[in-house]
């Protein structure tokens, strides 16, 4: 595997050309903003959130193949799972891209995502990687708040 | 054609292709070698020691001053204050000097390109003051229209300008735009970060007021910087910082301050950036404006000519020669720029993509950011080379994604 496959393989060019997770959602609960100023990134999501639940999610915005297919794996990873479970998968996902100590256990836990482990060593390539599940966090621990 | 390369120790040394000298300048041997004898042989601090090394570190310093002096054509020294960089020069001018001189109703003309380091200073008085910030806007090759300076009117009391874009490369005629200014009262702050590698800078023919660079952008050390400012405006100037070296006398109720420039230069100052800043201006005066414009200008052109044959890729820099510096913006249709930089680091090609702090440009162009290749006196037509071949590269890896 080359420089480049090991950053933009077939799987991560393929969330980021072509999401289907790129779409309006029917009626959301929750929404909302994520901007990565270094790159430009902009994320937003959209979630409908029922009895605990992550009954569907979708985002739109512009930016970069990384934040783009980080965004629309995590929505395929996320989608129809618990508020809770959600908020330990994106717990184990940051952990992973700030290379703090995760199990192989843990890691299989995501799935596709895992193929973001490859740009822990660049810091601001990571940011890009991060945005969108830094938001959902974010959106997530609101709606506990409330 | 002449080869600088050998001279810088990293770019010796090491397979990389630095096209990111807009950002900062490698260091050539002579400046590394100046930092490291002050540091080795003469390292105190200075304005204070009557020993010898302290004396001579003092003389290092104003020495430094006043090689700075010359180098723009500043005349008197104390017209030289050493700062961190641009921005700190910027931001200088604008607590001690705009803060006091803009009143409600007021305007502050600034271009769309400017760098933010010159453009929030002037945006945070203009809210505080309800003061208006007026911008001068670009025309199809990216540079101002000379219609925009009548934007300069009676009621402008100050503009800032950058000498050249860091986005763009666009040359400034800033003289026509330091006499418009004049012609109303208005006073002048030039940004010459981007300028001070490339061209040879007169403040006294362009008359400016003040003018701020960054030591880093020309072959100095980081964390040293300049602002020039007449000395008429220095004087009246309230201090910046307070603290050691800026005192004449200070009383427990009551302090006066120091005359020109410790006025400005509060605290233990950075003696090493001075030293090496002047190592720095000593290498480029070695080598002559003439022929670091000559060398450059050629890389621009050949660069632009070899990525004009490429049908995906769209530059961003004005097509009149005359009006380019360095400086080369583009996108590859269809790609983020970020991941078009990405991939060109695997190649070991070092180019910056992003907003290049200039945000508002970005929008007033409709974009959300550039791949930025900048050159400098090290680069080489192989380098212009080995650039195109990665940008090829890297739309042949993504081609079959592009829809
Ligand atoms: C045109 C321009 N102005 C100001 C600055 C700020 O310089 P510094 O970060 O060294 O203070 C830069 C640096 O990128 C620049 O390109
Ligand atoms: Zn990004």
């Amino acid at each position: 595997m080359d420089q480049f496959e090991q950053l933009y393989g077939e799987l991560i060019m393929e969330h980021a050309m072509n999401s289907h997770n790129k779409r309006g959602i029917n009626s959301p609960t929750c929404s909302s903003l994520g901007h990565n100023p270094s790159c430009g990134d902009k994320i937003s999501l959209e979630a409908k959130i029922e009895n605990g639940k992550i009954v569907d999610m979708g985002f739109s915005g512009e930016g970069c193949a990384i934040s783009q297919s980080s965004t629309s794996m995590m929505i395929d990873l996320l989608k129809g799972k618990s508020v809770d479970q959600a908020k330990q998968l994106i717990e184990i996902f940051l952990k992973m891209i700030k290379r703090e100590s995760v199990t192989q256990e843990e890691k299989k836990l995501l799935k596709n995502a895992r193929v973001f482990e490859n740009v822990s060593n660049m810091p601001s390539r990571a940011k890009c990687a991060t945005l969108s599940w830094h938001t959902l966090e974010d959106l997530l621990n609101k709606l506990n708040n409330n | 054609m002449n080869n600088f390369k050998k001279d810088f120790p990293l770019l010796a040394s090491q397979d990389i292709v630095y096209l990111d000298s807009a950002a900062t300048t490698q260091k050539p041997q002579c400046v590394i070698d100046a930092v490291n004898n002050f540091y080795k042989s003469f390292n105190s601090n200075i304005h204070s020691g009557v020993y010898t090394i302290s004396e001579k570190a003092t003389t290092a310093y104003e020495d430094a001053r006043q090689k700075v002096a010359s180098f723009i054509n500043a005349g008197d020294p104390s017209q030289i204050i050493f700062t961190k960089g641009t921005t700190e020069s910027t931001n200088l001018v604008a607590s001690c000097f705009v803060q006091d001189l803009i009143k409600n109703g007021d305007k502050i003309v600034i271009s769309i390109m400017e760098h933010h380091s010159n453009l929030v200073p002037w945006q945070q008085i203009a809210q505080q003051k309800h003061a208006t910030l007026e911008y001068l806007y670009l025309n199809d090759n990216y540079e101002i229209d000379k219609k925009e300076l009548n934007k300069i009117d009676k009621n402008t009391k100050f503009v800032a300008i950058t000498m050249v874009s860091n986005v763009l490369g666009t040359v400034v005629d800033v003289k026509n735009i330091i006499k418009k200014a004049h012609s109303v009262g208005a006073v002048v702050l030039v940004d010459a970060a981007q300028a001070i590698a490339h061209k040879q800078i007169d403040v006294k023919d362009l008359d400016a007021d003040f003018l701020a660079f960054s030591g880093h952008k020309i072959y100095a050390p980081l964390g040293i910087g300049v602002l020039f400012g007449k000395k008429q405006l220095l004087e009246k100037m309230r201090p910046y910082m307070f603290g050691g070296h800026m005192i004449e006398y200070v009383n427990e109720q009551s302090t006066t301050f120091a005359p020109l420039p410790n006025k400005f230069e509060a605290g233990t100052q950075n003696v090493g950036g001075a030293v090496g800043l002047a190592a720095a201006l000593d290498y480029v005066n070695k080598i002559g404006y003439k022929q670091i414009e000559t060398i450059e200008s050629e890389l621009v052109n050949y660069a632009l000519s070899k990525i004009n044959k490429l049908p995906y890729v769209k530059a961003y820099i004005s097509p009149n020669k005359n009006s380019r510096s360095g400086v080369l913006s583009f996108n590859i249709v269809g790609l983020h720029p970020h991941d078009v930089a990405t991939v060109l680091n695997t190649q070991n090609v070092c180019v910056r993509s992003g907003n290049h702090c200039a945000q508002p440009l970005l929008s007033y162009l409709g974009i959300n950011s550039t791949v930025r290749a900048s050159f400098a006196i090290y680069n080489t037509k192989e380098d212009v080379d080995k650039l195109v071949e990665a940008i090829e590269y890297t739309f042949d890896k993504f081609k079959k994604y592009l829809r």
